[in-house]
């Protein structure tokens, strides 16, 4: 422990400690792509996708910057390919549901970025009319649901999304988000044993990005290969390249394939790394300036789709160009709508409390 | 020397049983370890195991025989090779009660502390006038409220622990196994934290679980969910997705089972925006709130008490009786002073009402039947028509649904009290295991009284 907490304060060894988690977070998924390439189609759409969410997140955090947005805020830069990745290999119906690191999954089940940052402003065009704020928002329309504040509640939650479908006899599957440091609440545990009991149709997907708040994984995680953490209830589970798009979407066409043939649920550990800070606040002392430069130098999943479609002749420089412009473009329709949107009326202070 | 067999008491609640079925008969040598006797509980049937070897002289209480209190000498068992009439007929001190037909009948000593078959309740103002009645215990009514609202709507289940194979830990749920299947009929692992999270998961997804706790004790493993994902869900999504859940189970103290176990959950829940809060006192209500709670598309924290599962009450025969939730319930009309409770306080105010009967005072009894959203108008009608307020609960004083009723009646009703309100509850600690120590922590038909006569200032 104190080893440790040394190397967070000492820069020498600091390097050898931000070693291990490029490393770590570069580490290719077992089986690394499984053979699937993207088709060109597919090289831009996941582009497009993780562009809005990274655009639309440094807004957030220009416009936390700004005072417009309140409270926590925790941005999703850098994790982007783990939840494009899921949702290029889901279907209609299928259930997401993740924690309070929720923006970028909101975008890419297709809700409103105007929607969104207007509740994260707290406005009344907000998709929880800003009642909920950052952590709290949910889509019906989109089978969204949430968006939790509370580290591992989802889990259960999302076990509870899988029950539906299997009580209803539906072959959607319910995908269940969390991270490295909620995979060690106890509530955990409850739910993969019942969901394997039941053989519910859930994806945990653990997205370890290193970090939980500022405590690293060796730090918290007596077993640090995430992808085990289901073994005692019998459950399977890989190990991801969380920062290749293409290695999540193939490891989530297998994942839900499993589990929409009824042999129950399925963990996929994408190893992934967050390059802000926990949360707005948060200033990120416990890891170095060169780890974090390293990943995004070495491993950014915008930057490993980029070249490739260059490389591969799939755009040109002048194309991506112009999705940066739409992307850039829905993104300021989405702040400047969130800026002018008026609060909510204070008669919304008691409404919604019960149906 | 002849032993007697006595009537075991084979739950904390139990204070009678039905004798369902000997398995041996006059005569039979019996060895320790024998099954000689079928018991049914107020929880389940239960073997009566042989301590003693011998032979069974003679068996005093007969097969069928329902309420016998628990010590009744049940049979004689006599030394191999003593005469086992002579050792029969030397237990003619012992009384030689026959087998009751009528469980209400006090025929003999055997059964002279059964409790009264029917609690005295009038009707629900939710009853018609004329409408049948069948008499049934609260258990029977609870789940009789459940079978009939899975029958209505394919999306209603029931999940927990023992409630389908076992039949229900209390016999709640007996039966709905054996006519739903074990689709809607859930055996859960022991998980209270994560069968909650799931269940309101599965209501985020529009499902209409009923989730049973064991006993509310354990649901503190799962208020996360309760008040976190359940209560709070529909305001954080602005209205979009709620959470239709029934959480159920016998709350509060049961008997002589310690601090843990008897913990009164109506003041935490109910201070919880997003929750509703009911807690029946009859059979009647239980049954009409329950379906009521299952309908309602709110989470709803429905308080039972594991005492009065046993206690009988009339029950109107109708196709579709519903009690709508938030409505107290005048229990006995009175002019001098008003008593509110609910759920177990119940049994105090009504022996207390009649008591301060014999000595001219009269008693305005309501129960609440549902803690939030709480019947303030009826409290305050009933206040300014008596002047006089005594709350009743067995949870703890501080920050209890007592202090929030007195509250609620200073605001609204302050000029009309000629008396400062008092408040009965538990004592202010962790309930003790001791039966002396556990009376005294509970409260007690003499302090209503008393309260009663002091806010009255008569002694």
């Amino acid at each position: 422990m104190a080893a440790t907490r040394t190397t967070a304060r000492s820069a020498g060894a600091a390097k050898a400690g931000a070693k291990t988690a490029v490393k770590a977070a570069a580490k290719p998924a077992r089986g690394g792509t499984n053979g699937l390439e993207f088709t060109p189609e597919q090289e831009l759409e996941a582009y497009k996708t993780m562009l809005l969410i990274r655009r639309f997140e440094e807004k957030s955090g220009q416009m936390y910057g700004m005072g417009l947005i309140g409270g926590f805020c925790h941005l999703y830069i850098g994790q982007e390919a783990v939840v494009v990745g899921m949702q290029m290999s889901a279907k209609e119906g299928d259930a997401v549901i993740t924690g309070y690191r929720d923006h970028g999954h909101m975008l890419a089940c297709g809700m409103d970025p105007k929607g969104v940052m207007a509740e994260l402003t707290g406005r009344r065009g907000g998709l929880s009319k800003g009642k909920g704020g950052s952590m709290h928002m949910f889509s019906k329309e989109k089978h969204f649901y949430g968006g939790h504040g509370i580290v591992g509640a989802q889990v259960a939650l999302g076990t509870g999304l899988a029950f539906a479908n299997a009580y209803r006899g539906n072959d959607n599957v319910s995908m269940t988000y969390f991270g490295d440091g909620a995979a060690n609440q106890g509530q955990v545990y409850e739910s993969f044993n019942m969901a394997q009991l039941w053989k519910l149709p859930v994806i945990y997907i653990i997205e370890n990005n290193r970090y939980a708040m500022g405590t690293a994984v060796s730090r918290a995680s007596a077993q640090q290969d995430f992808s085990k953490r289901g073994l005692s209830f019998n459950i399977p589970g890989e190990q991801v390249d969380g920062m290749d798009v293409r290695a999540v979407k193939a490891a989530a066409e297998h994942a839900i394939k499993w589990c929409r043939e009824g042999n129950g649920p399925y963990i996929l550990e994408m190893q992934t790394y967050r390059y802000r800070g926990h949360s707005m606040s948060d200033p990120a002392k416990y890891r170095t300036k060169e780890e974090v430069q390293r990943v995004r130098d070495e491993n950014d999943p915008i930057e490993q789709v980029r070249s490739r479609i260059l490389k591969g002749k799939m755009a040109t420089e002048d194309d991506l160009k112009q999705i940066d412009a739409g992307v850039r473009a829905i993104v300021a329709d989405a702040a400047e709508f969130a800026t002018n949107d008026p609060e909510p009326d204070p008669s919304e202070l008691w409404t919604d409390i019960l149906v | 020397m002849p032993t007697n067999i006595l009537m075991p008491a084979l739950s904390p609640t139990m204070e009678q049983g039905k004798l369902s079925k000997w398995l041996k008969k006059e005569g039979d040598k019996i060895k320790s370890g024998d099954i000689l006797a079928e018991i049914e509980t107020d929880k389940a049937t239960m073997e009566v195991e042989a301590v003693d070897e011998g032979v069974l002289a003679k068996i005093l209480i007969a097969d069928g025989t329902e309420n016998v209190a628990v010590n009744t000498p049940i049979a004689i068992i006599a030394d191999e090779g003593e005469d086992v009439g002579a050792a029969a007929s030397s237990q003619a001190s012992a009384p030689a009660p026959k087998a009751v037909e009528a469980p209400a009948a006090p025929a003999s000593p055997a059964i002279a502390n059964a409790q009264p078959a029917v609690a005295q309740a009038p009707a629900s103002p939710e009853i018609p006038e004329g409408t049948q009645m069948v008499t049934m215990t609260v258990r029977e009514a609870l789940r009789d409220a459940m079978a009939e609202e899975m029958r209505r709507d394919g999306d209603v289940f029931v999940i927990g622990e023992e409630v389908a194979e076992y039949q229900g830990a209390y016999k709640v749920t007996q039966g709905l196994l054996q006519e739903f299947g074990a689709r809607r009929v859930i055996d859960t692992p022991i998980t209270e934290h994560g069968f909650a999270g799931l269940g309101v998961g599965a209501a985020f997804a529009g499902l209409k679980p009923i989730i049973e706790f064991m006993t509310f004790n354990f649901s503190m493993q799962a208020i996360d969910h309760i008040v976190n994902s359940a209560a709070k869900t529909l305001y954080m999504s602005g209205g979009q997705m709620g959470s239709p859940v029934v959480f159920r189970g016998p709350n509060g103290a049961a008997a002589r089972v310690g601090a843990q176990h008897s913990q009164d959950f109506a003041a935490w829940y109910s201070s919880v925006p997003g929750l509703t809060v009911v807690s029946p006192y009859t059979a009647a209500d239980a049954k009409g709130l329950l379906k009521a709670a299952i309908r309602d598309p709110n989470p709803i924290v429905f308080l039972e008490n594991e005492i009065l599962y046993g206690q009988t009450f009339d029950v109107p025969v109708m196709d579709d009786f519903i009690v709508p939730i938030g409505k107290a319930r005048i229990h006995r009309e009175g002019k001098d002073v008003t008593f509110v409770t609910w759920s177990i306080g119940m049994t105090y105010a009504i022996k207390a009402a009649a008591e301060l009967e014999k000595e001219g005072i009269d008693v305005e009894i309501l129960d609440l039947r549902t803690i939030r959203p709480m019947d303030t108008d009826a409290i305050i009608r009933s206040v300014m028509k008596t002047g006089r307020c005594v709350t009743i609960e067995e949870g703890y004083p501080q920050s209890g649904v007592g202090a929030e009723i007195v509250a609620r009646i200073m605001e609204r009703a302050f000029d009309y009290l000629d008396a400062p309100v008092i408040r009965i509850t538990g004592k202010d600690v962790p309930m003790p295991y001791a039966a002396n120590l556990e009376k005294l922590a509970l409260p007690n038909v003499g302090e209503v009284v008393a309260a009663a006569k002091a806010v009255l200032y008569r002694s």
